[in-house]
C-alpha cells in the first residue's frame, strides 16, 4: 500500500521561501522534511510527516522545473508555464544566484572550466556546503562568466542586465568574473587569511580604475581586462627607485610629513627604500601576465608582511601610503604623475583592505 | 454561407534547439484549416523567429468554422531529411463567431507537443469575417453563446429559460484503429486530439441548432463529457440549458450590483434586476426530502426507493387550491418538453418554488454488446465518417441516456415535482462495462420563468398580488391585494423557506418521512432533512456556517467478464447507494445540520472493486427542524463491558456534535446576535412573534442539544460493520482553525471575500499492494486517502487563512487493478475575519449610508411586529432603482435608491443595518456600518493596486471553478474554453517519475488555458473544471500517458475599485497584476 503519485498544482505557483532555501542549499527531500519538522515554522499546525513530505516534494519539483528558466532569468518574466508574481520572481532569481562566500573564496581566481568536479567535492567537505549547492553556485559562476565575458560595457551593468540580480550581488559577480578572467592567484597559503569580501573589494578597485572602461566610459571595449597601455606605462615608474637622488628625495619628503605623526616612524625610516622598491617593482612587472596573476601574493609578501612584522597600525599605514603617493608630485624630475596616482590609488585601498590587524 | 477566416503568424520565441550542430532552429509554420494548408517562409537559425507573415485567408462554410479548429504546426526545416515537427497549437474559432464575444485572437500561445510538452511559444493573430446567414435550413448555429457557468451569467439577464438540450456524437477511437499499430505514438495522440476537437466542435454546433430551434440564443450550464469506450469508440456528449439571454446594458443598475462584494448575493442579483417585483414562492403545504435511486442493467431497471430518514409522519395542513392551479399551469408548460431538466444549479430568486429531493438513476451497460455494423464492415480511417457509416451508434447511446432520463423524470413525478434542477450526467467505464449515472434535484418551478418573458411579468405582476400571509393567525397584516389576472400562478410564502416546503401530497407520500411545520413560517410542512444537488438558493435562511461532508465507500467485487460482471455490478449498486446515503445522513447529524446542497455521488467501477464517493455541503436550514442526535443502541444489553463500550461511544458522539455546533456556529439564539453568521437573522424573531399563537410546541426544544429525544437517530451496533461505520464517522478530522470547505459555489455564511484566490488541482494515486483486502480494510484506506488529501490541502494553503476551499470537486477513478485515483480541483478564497475593517470607507459613503438607515428606519419599526424583516427586505430589494416609485406595496419606503446606487453596497447591507436596528430597538446604528458591511477594505486595496509591478510581460489570468470573482465585476464573456490534451512519455524516470510527469502536464494545461484566454483578450476563466484526467502508466517500460479535458468561460473582469474611479475602463483588456494571491 503506497502512494503512487501525488501532485498539487496551483494556478499561481505556490512556493515557500524557506523550502526554496532548503532546496538551494542542496538538501535531499528527506533531509529537508526533517529540517522543516524540526524548525519552529510548523509547530503551530498539527501536521504529519507525510503531509510535509508531499508538500516538500511538490515544491522541490516546482523548483526543478523552474531551474531551467532561472538559468536565463529574463525568460522567467515572459514564460507562460508558471504564473508567478513579479516580486516573487525577483526573489527567486536573487536567491538562486546568491552564493556562499566561503565557497566563492575557494573558487576565486580559478579557471571556471569543467575540471572542477573533483574540486567541488573537496570544497564541499572543506566548507560544509552540500555538493549540490556547490554545483549550483559553480554553475552560476560559469554561466555568468560565459555570458558576460564577451560583452562590452560596464561589467556590473552587464551582469545586472542579463541576470536581473540586485546591485550588490551583481558587484560580487563582477569580482568573480574579473578574478576568473585574469586568473589572480588567491589560493596560496599566505593569502588564506583574506576573505571573499577583501578580494571582491580589490576587484572593484581594479575594475574601476585599471580597466579601459575606467578611463573612458564611452570606450567600446571589454571591462574584464586590465588596460594594456596602462600596464605598459607602469614600467616608467621604475625611475622612482632606479634614480638614487629621486629615491632619497622621496624618502626625505615622506619623512618630513610623517615625523611625529606615526608610531612606527623609525621602522619606516629604516625600511623606506625596501618598501618603495617593493611597490614600484610590483608596478613595473605588471606587464607580464604571470606577475599580474601574482599581484596579491606579491603585495602580501613584499609589502604587507614586512609592515606586519614591524607591527604597523592601520592608521600609520594609511598615513604612510597617503604621503608616499602625494609627495611624489613634489619630485621635480618625476614626469609620470597621472600614472602614479592611478596606480597608487588602487594599491593604497587594496593594501589597506588586505591589511588585517 | 461562407465566412472568411484570417490568420497571421507573427513570431516565435523560446523555441527548442532542433539542430544540434548549430544549437539553433530553422523554423517555419504550417497553418491548416479544413483541407487548406498555408506555409510561412523558413526563418533560419533562430530560436526566436520573426515570420511576420501576411494574412492567410481561408474561405469556408460557417459550419466548418464551428466544427474545425485552426491548426498551427511549427516545424524545423531540414534540407536533407523530413522536416521535424516542433509542436502544434489548436485554436478554437468559436469565440470569434459570436458578435458579443471576442473579436480577435491575438497573443503568445504555447506550442504543444504530445511527447515533449510545451516547446516555446508562437505569436498569432486570428480574425473572422462572417456574413449573415438567413438560410432557414442551415446546418450551422453561429452566434449561439455557450456558458459553462451553471447560473445565469452576470451581465446577462434571462428573458426566458427554454429548457434541456442534449446531443452526442460518436466516432472510432484512433488509438484502437489498425493504423495505430504502424504509426508513432505521437501521430496517434495527435489524431486523437484533433478528432476530439472536431467532435466537440460538431457537438456544440448541433446543440446550437437545437437551441435556435427552441428560439433561444444561449446555452447555460453547458456540460460536455468524453467517454473513451476503448474498442467501441469515443462518445462525446453534452447537456445544457437553453436560454434566451439579454445583455444588461444599463450601467446604473449594474453599478449597484458591482458595489456588492458579496458574490453569493451578486450572483442572483443580476437576474433579479429583471425580475424584481416577482419574488415569491408558494404557501403550499408540506413536502419532504427524498432520495430515490434506480439502477438498471440491460433492459430492466429495478428501482429502489428509499429515504434515509426515521419513520413517522404528521398530519397535513390545508392544501391551497391555488397550489393545484399552479401545478397544473406549470405542469402544462413543462410537459410540452420531453425532459423538464435544468443543468443550472443556482437560480434567480423565486424560480424554485419547492424542492423535493435528490433523484438519481444509474444503469449498467455492456459496451461490447452494441450492435455496431460500422466497426465490423469498414475499418477505413476517416475522421468525419460517423454521419454515414456509424450513423447507428449515437442512436444506441441516445437510447441509453433516454431511458435514464425517463427514469429521472418519473422519480421526480413521484415526488410531486414537475422539473429536475441541478441535473448532470456521468459515466464510469472499466473494460466493457459502463455505468451511466444521472442525478438532479426534483423541484417545482415558478412557471413564470419558463414561458412568458420575465419582462412582461415584471410589469404585470410587480409586487401587487399578495395573499394573506398567515391565514390562521389573528394579528395579521393586511396587505394590498392587487388585481391580477394570473393570481393563481403564485402565492407568497416567507421567501427564506418556501423552497423547503414539500411539493408532494403528504397523505400520499412516496416514502415514509418525518414531517414537521416549517420553522420559519409555521404554515407548511417541511421534511427533517433535505438533500439537493443545487447550490444553496440565495433567499434561503441558514443558521451558522456550512461544511463539506463526504461519504466514502469501497466494495470489492469478483473479477468477471461480460454479462456476469455487469449483473454483479448492478446488484452491488443499490447497496452502495444506500450506504453512502446512510453515511451522509450520519455525518450530517454529527455536524448538527439538516440539509445537503451540491450533492454529487460518484460511483466508479474497476476490475475488482467499486468505489463510491459522495460529496456535499451541509448546512443548517433555519426552516427545517433541528436534527436529533445520534443514539447508539447495543444489541445485547446484558453484557456490562459491552454496555460501557456503547456508552463511551455515545459520549464521544455527543461531544462531537456539541463541538461541531460550536465550530459551525449552529446555535440559533446566538446567531441572531451575530450578523456575520446569518445575513437574515429572523428565525428567532419569528419564533418569538408566533409563540403565542403557534400550535407547534417544540420550537425552543428544537434548538436543544439534547440527543436523547425520541426522534434521535438510532444506530444499532449489531455487528462489526456497524462498529466500523461509527468509527468511520468519528475519524473525519475537523478542518483546521481558519479553514472552511464546501463543494458549492460559496460557503453559506461567509460574505466578505478578499480578492485573494488560488485555484488548484491535486491528484493522488494510491496503490493497493495487498491482494486480499476486506471491504473494511479497503474503506479505511480510501477514507484515509481522502482525509490525507484534504489535510494536505489545508497545509499547503495555510498562508491564506482565514480561507475557504470552495467548489471542492473530487473525482475518483479506478484506473487499474490496484490503483485508486482521486483528483481534486477547487479554489481557495481568503476572506476578512472581522468585518470591522470596512469602517474606513470614505466619509461620504458613511453619511450617505446614515441617511439611508434613518430613512428606512421607520417602516421596519412600524411593521416589525407583524411581519418579518426579510419580507421587508425583499420588498426593499424589489423596489430597485427603476421601479421603486411604482411599487405596489403601499407602505414601501420611497427612498431614492439611484442616488446612492453606486455607493451603497447592496440590499444585504441595508438588510443588516435594519436587522440591527430592529434588534436593538435603537435608531443610532452608525456603528453597525462597521460590522455590517461586507465590502472589503477599500483603502488597503487601493494601496495594493498602486504597487503593481510592471516587470512582467505576461498578463495575469485568474482561474476559478466558481462563476464569479470576488470583489470584481465580470464585464464580458468571451466564449467557452474547451480543451483536450494528451501527453505521453517514454522517459518517465527522466521526467521525475509519475509525479513529475503529471505535475508538468497539469502546469502545462493551466498555462495553455491562460494563454488562450489572454489571446482572447480575457483576464480570467470562471466556471473552470477539469472534467477528465485519465492517467495510465507502465513504469516497467518507463512510459506514461495522460489525457486531460478542461473547460470554462473566458471573461474580462474589472475590479470594483477600478469601476468606482472610472467607469470607462470597460474595455480594459490588460489585467491588473496587483491582485495576485499570496502564493
Amino acid at each position: 500500500m503506497s502512494v503512487e503519485l501525488e501532485v498539487f498544482v496551483g494556478n499561481n505557483t505556490m512556493m515557500d521561501e524557506d523550502v526554496y532555501q532548503l532546496w538551494l542549499d542542496g538538501y535531499a527531500v528527506n533531509d529537508a522534511v526533517r529540517l522543516r519538522m524540526e524548525a519552529g515554522e510548523l509547530r503551530d499546525c498539527d501536521v504529519s510527516t507525510d503531509v510535509v513530505l508531499s508538500d516538500t516534494m511538490d515544491q522541490f519539483r516546482t523548483f526543478q522545473m523552474c531551474e531551467k528558466l532561472l538559468h536565463s532569468p529574463s525568460k522567467l518574466a515572459n514564460q507562460l508555464l508558471f504564473q508567478i508574481p513579479p516580486q516573487k520572481q525577483a526573489m527567486m532569481i536573487e536567491r538562486y544566484y546568491q552564493f556562499d562566500r566561503p565557497f566563492a573564496r575557494e573558487v576565486l581566481g580559478k579557471k571556471l572550466s569543467k575540471g572542477m568536479k573533483k574540486d567541488l567535492d573537496d570544497i564541499s567537505s572543506k566548507t560544509g556546503i552540500l555538493v549540490k549547492s556547490c554545483r549550483r553556485q559553480f554553475d552560476n559562476f560559469k554561466r555568468v562568466f560565459k555570458v558576460v565575458e564577451e560583452l562590452q560595457g560596464p561589467l556590473v551593468d552587464n551582469v545586472q542586465r542579463h541576470f536581473l540580480v540586485s546591485d550588490s550581488l551583481a558587484k560580487d559577480y563582477a569580482a568573480i568574473v574579473f578574478f576568473a578572467n585574469s586568473r589572480f592567484e588567491t589560493g596560496k597559503r599566505k593569502l588564506q587569511y583574506l576573505s571573499f569580501q577583501d578580494f571582491a573589494f580589490c576587484a572593484g578597485q581594479l575594475i574601476s580604475y585599471w580597466t579601459v572602461g575606467a578611463v573612458d566610459k564611452m570606450m567600446e571595449d571589454i571591462d574584464v581586462d586590465l588596460e594594456k597601455e596602462f600596464l605598459h606605462n607602469l614600467k616608467d615608474l621604475k625611475v622612482l627607485i632606479n634614480n638614487k637622488d629621486m629615491l632619497d628625495q622621496h624618502k626625505s619628503l615622506v619623512c618630513a610629513q610623517l615625523r611625529g605623526r606615526i608610531k612606527v616612524f623609525s621602522e619606516m625610516d629604516a625600511n623606506f627604500k625596501n618598501l618603495s622598491r617593493a611597490l614600484v617593482n610590483i608596478a613595473a612587472n605588471l606587464t607580464h601576465n604571470k606577475d599580474v596573476r601574482d599581484l596579491f601574493i606579491d603585495l602580501v609578501e613584499k609589502f604587507i608582511e614586512p609592515c606586519k612584522s614591524d607591527k604597523w597600525p592601520v592608521g600609520d599605514l594609511r598615513l604612510f601610503l597617503t604621503h608616499y603617493t602625494s609627495t611624489a608630485h613634489m619630485l621635480e624630475t618625476f614626469r609620470y604623475k597621472p600614472i602614479w596616482d592611478r596606480y597608487m590609488g588602487v594599491i593604497k585601498s587594496c593594501v589597506l583592505k588586505m591589511y588585517h590587524d | 454561407m461562407p465566412g472568411k477566416l484570417k490568420a497571421k503568424i507573427v513570431a516565435g520565441r523560446h523555441l527548442p534547439v532542433m539542430d544540434r550542430a548549430s544549437d539553433l532552429t530553422d523554423a517555419f509554420v504550417e497553418v491548416k484549416f479544413g483541407n487548406t494548408t498555408f506555409k510561412t517562409d523558413v526563418y533560419p537559425k533562430s530560436l526566436n523567429p520573426q515570420w511576420n507573415s501576411g494574412w492567410f485567408k481561408f474561405e469556408v462554410d460557417d459550419e466548418d468554422l464551428q466544427d474545425e479548429p485552426l491548426q498551427i504546426t511549427v516545424l524545423d526545416h531540414d534540407t536533407y531529411s523530413a522536416n521535424d515537427a516542433i509542436g502544434k497549437v489548436y485554436i478554437d474559432i468559436d469565440p470569434l463567431l459570436c458578435s458579443e464575444a471576442a473579436t480577435v485572437i491575438s497573443g503568445w500561445l504555447p506550442i504543444y507537443d504530445t511527447i515533449h510538452g510545451i516547446r516555446g511559444e508562437i505569436n498569432v493573430l486570428v480574425k473572422v469575417d462572417l456574413f449573415n446567414d438567413l438560410n432557414r435550413f442551415r446546418q450551422s448555429s453561429c452566434g449561439v453563446k455557450f456558458f459553462c457557468t451553471t447560473s445565469i451569467p452576470r451581465c446577462y439577464r434571462a428573458v426566458m429559460v427554454h429548457g434541456f438540450v442534449e446531443e452526442l456524437v460518436v466516432n472510432e477511437d484512433p488509438e484502437y484503429q489498425w493504423i495505430d499499430r504502424i504509426r508513432t505514438p505521437r501521430a496517434s495522440n495527435e489524431a486523437r486530439q484533433r478528432l476530439i476537437s472536431l467532435m466537440s466542435g460538431e457537438l456544440q454546433r448541433k446543440i446550437g441548432l437545437k437551441v435556435l430551434e427552441m428560439g433561444g440564443n444561449a446555452v447555460v450550464g453547458y456540460l460536455q463529457c468524453f467517454d473513451l469506450e476503448g474498442e467501441s469508440g469515443i462518445v462525446v456528449r453534452a447537456i445544457g440549458t437553453a436560454c434566451t439571454l439579454e445583455k444588461l446594458t444599463n450601467p446604473p443598475s449594474n453599478a449597484q450590483h458591482t458595489a456588492n462584494s458579496s458574490p453569493s448575493k451578486d450572483i442572483r442579483e443580476s437576474p433579479a434586476a429583471c425580475v424584481s417585483g416577482c419574488r415569491s414562492s408558494h404557501s403550499s403545504p408540506v413536502h419532504g426530502a427524498a432520495s430515490r435511486l434506480a439502477q438498471g442493467f440491460s433492459v430492466s431497471y429495478p428501482t429502489l426507493l428509499f429515504s434515509g430518514m426515521g419513520s413517522g409522519g404528521s398530519a397535513g395542513k390545508e392544501a391551497g387550491p391555488l397550489k393545484t392551479l399552479l401545478r397544473q399551469q406549470t405542469q402544462t408548460a413543462l410537459e410540452q418538453r420531453e425532459f423538464p431538466f435544468f443543468t443550472l444549479s443556482s437560480f434567480p430568486p423565486g424560480f424554485l418554488s419547492h424542492v423535493g429531493g435528490v433523484v438519481s438513476a444509474r444503469s449498467v451497460k455492456l459496451l461490447d454488446r452494441i450492435h455496431n455494423p460500422a466497426l465490423g464492415s469498414s475499418r477505413s480511417y476517416k475522421l468525419l465518417d460517423w454521419n454515414s457509416g456509424t450513423a447507428d451508434e449515437p442512436e444506441t447511446r441516445d437510447a441509453w441516456w433516454e431511458e435514464l432520463r425517463q427514469e429521472i423524470k418519473s422519480h421526480a413525478k413521484a415526488l410531486g415535482c414537475h422539473a429536475v434542477v441541478g441535473y448532470s450526467e456521468s459515466t464510469s467505464i472499466c473494460e466493457e462495462v459502463c455505468i451511466l449515472s444521472a442525478a438532479g434535484t426534483a423541484a417545482v418551478l415558478n412557471c413564470r420563468f419558463l414561458q412568458e418573458s420575465c419582462q412582461d411579468t415584471l410589469t404585470e405582476h410587480r409586487l401587487s398580488r399578495q395573499l394573506p400571509l398567515f391565514p390562521s393567525g389573528s394579528d395579521k397584516v393586511e396587505f394590498d391585494l392587487g388585481s391580477s389576472a394570473s393570481l393563481g400562478c403564485e402565492d407568497l410564502a416567507p421567501p427564506g423557506c418556501g423552497f423547503c416546503h414539500i411539493p408532494y401530497d403528504e397523505l400520499n407520500m412516496p416514502f415514509p418521512a418525518q414531517l414537521s411545520y416549517c420553522c420559519c413560517c409555521r404554515r407548511a410542512k417541511v421534511p427533517d432533512v433535505l438533500f439537493t444537488t443545487i447550490d444553496l438558493p440565495t433567499e434561503a435562511t441558514i443558521t451558522g456556517k456550512g461544511c463539506l461532508i463526504q461519504a466514502r465507500l469501497c466494495r470489492l467485487k469478483k473479477k468477471g467478464q461480460g454479462e456476469a460482471n455487469a449483473t454483479c455490478i448492478s446488484s452491488l449498486l443499490p447497496f452502495m447507494e444506500y450506504e453512502l446515503h446512510t453515511q451522509l445522513l450520519n455525518k450530517l447529524k454529527l455536524r448538527g445540520m439538516n440539509a445537503l446542497f451540491g450533492l454529487r455521488i460518484q460511483i466508479s467501477v474497476g476490475e475488482n472493486m467499486l468505489v463510491g464517493l459522495a460529496s456535499a455541503t451541509g448546512v443548517y436550514l433555519s426552516a427545517l427542524p433541528s436534527p436529533g442526535g445520534i443514539q447508539i443502541a447495543g444489541k445485547n444489553p446484558g453484557d456490562l463491558s459491552y454496555e460501557q463500550h456503547v456508552s463511551n461511544m455515545q459520549r464521544k458522539i455527543n461531544d462531537t456534535i456539541t463541538k461541531n455546533r460550536d465550530i459551525y456556529q449552529i446555535n440559533p439564539p446566538e446567531v441572531v446576535e451575530e450578523v456575520i453568521g446569518s445575513p437574515i437573522p429572523e428565525p428567532r424573531q419569528r419564533s418569538r412573534l408566533f409563540r403565542s399563537q403557534s400550535e407547534s410546541s417544540d420550537e425552543l426544544s428544537e434548538l436543544d442539544l439534547s440527543h436523547g429525544k425520541k426522534d434521535a437517530f438510532v444506530l444499532e451496533i449489531d455487528d462489526t460493520d456497524a462498529v466500523e461505520d461509527i468509527h468511520c464517522l468519528l475519524t473525519d478530522a475537523p478542518t483546521p482553525p481558519g479553514f472552511f470547505s464546501c463543494n458549492t459555489e460559496i460557503m453559506p455564511g461567509i460574505h466578505n471575500w478578499t480578492s485573494g484566490l488560488q485555484m488548484f488541482t491535486s491528484v493522488r494515486v494510491f496503490r493497493l499492494s495487498n491482494a486480499n483486502l476486506t471491504n473494511q480494510g479497503l474503506n479505511k484506506i480510501f477514507n484515509e486517502l481522502c482525509e490525507n488529501l484534504l489535510k494536505s490541502l489545508y497545509f499547503k494553503l495555510r498562508s491564506m487563512v482565514p480561507c475557504c476551499l470552495c467548489h471542492l470537486n473530487f473525482a475518483v477513478a479506478v484506473p487499474e487493478d490496484e490503483l485508486i485515483q482521486v483528483a481534486v480541483t477547487a479554489v481557495a478564497m481568503s476572506f476578512h475575519k472581522d468585518q470591522i475593517q470596512d469602517s474606513n470607507k470614505s466619509g461620504e459613503d458613511r453619511t450617505a449610508m446614515k441617511v439611508i438607515t434613518e430613512d428606512q428606519l421607520q417602516f421596519p419599526m412600524e411593521l416589525s411586529a407583524e411581519t418579518t424583516p426579510a419580507q421587508l427586505l425583499s420588498a426593499a430589494k424589489n423596489s430597485g432603482p427603476s421601479d421603486c416609485s411604482t411599487s405596489g406595496l403601499a407602505r414601501a419606503p420611497s427612498v431614492d435608491y439611484s442616488s446612492f446606487a453606486d455607493r451603497c453596497s447592496t440590499w444585504i447591507e441595508q438588510l443588516r443595518l435594519r436587522a440591527h436596528t430592529i434588534r436593538r430597538g435603537s435608531i443610532k446604528t452608525t456603528s453597525s456600518l462597521e460590522r455590517g458591511s461586507p465590502l472589503p477594505d477599500g483603502r488597503s486595496r487601493s494601496l495594493r493596486s498602486t504597487r503593481s509591478f510592471h516587470g512582467s510581460s505576461v498578463a495575469v489570468v485568474k482561474m476559478t471553478p466558481l462563476s464569479f470573482i470576488p470583489g470584481a465585476k465580470i464585464i464580458k464573456y468571451l466564449g467557452i474554453i474547451n480543451m483536450f490534451f494528451i501527453r505521453e512519455t517514454t522517459s518517465l524516470r527522466e521526467e521525475g517519475g509519475v509525479s513529475g510527469f503529471l505535475h508538468t502536464f497539469i502546469a502545462e494545461v493551466f498555462a495553455m488555458v491562460r494563454a488562450h484566454v489572454a489571446a482572447l483578450g480575457g483576464n480570467a476563466v470562471v466556471s473552470y473544471s477539469m472534467k477528465e484526467c485519465v492517467f495510465m502508466e507502465n513504469p516497467n517500460k518507463n512510459q506514461a500517458q495522460c489525457l486531460i479535458n478542461v473547460s470554462g468561460d473566458a471573461v474580462i473582469f474589472t475590479r470594483e475599485t477600478d469601476l468606482e474611479t472610472s467607469s470607462t475602463q470597460l474595455q480594459a483588456a490588460n489585467p491588473q497584476s496587483n491582485e495576485d494571491t499570496p502564493a
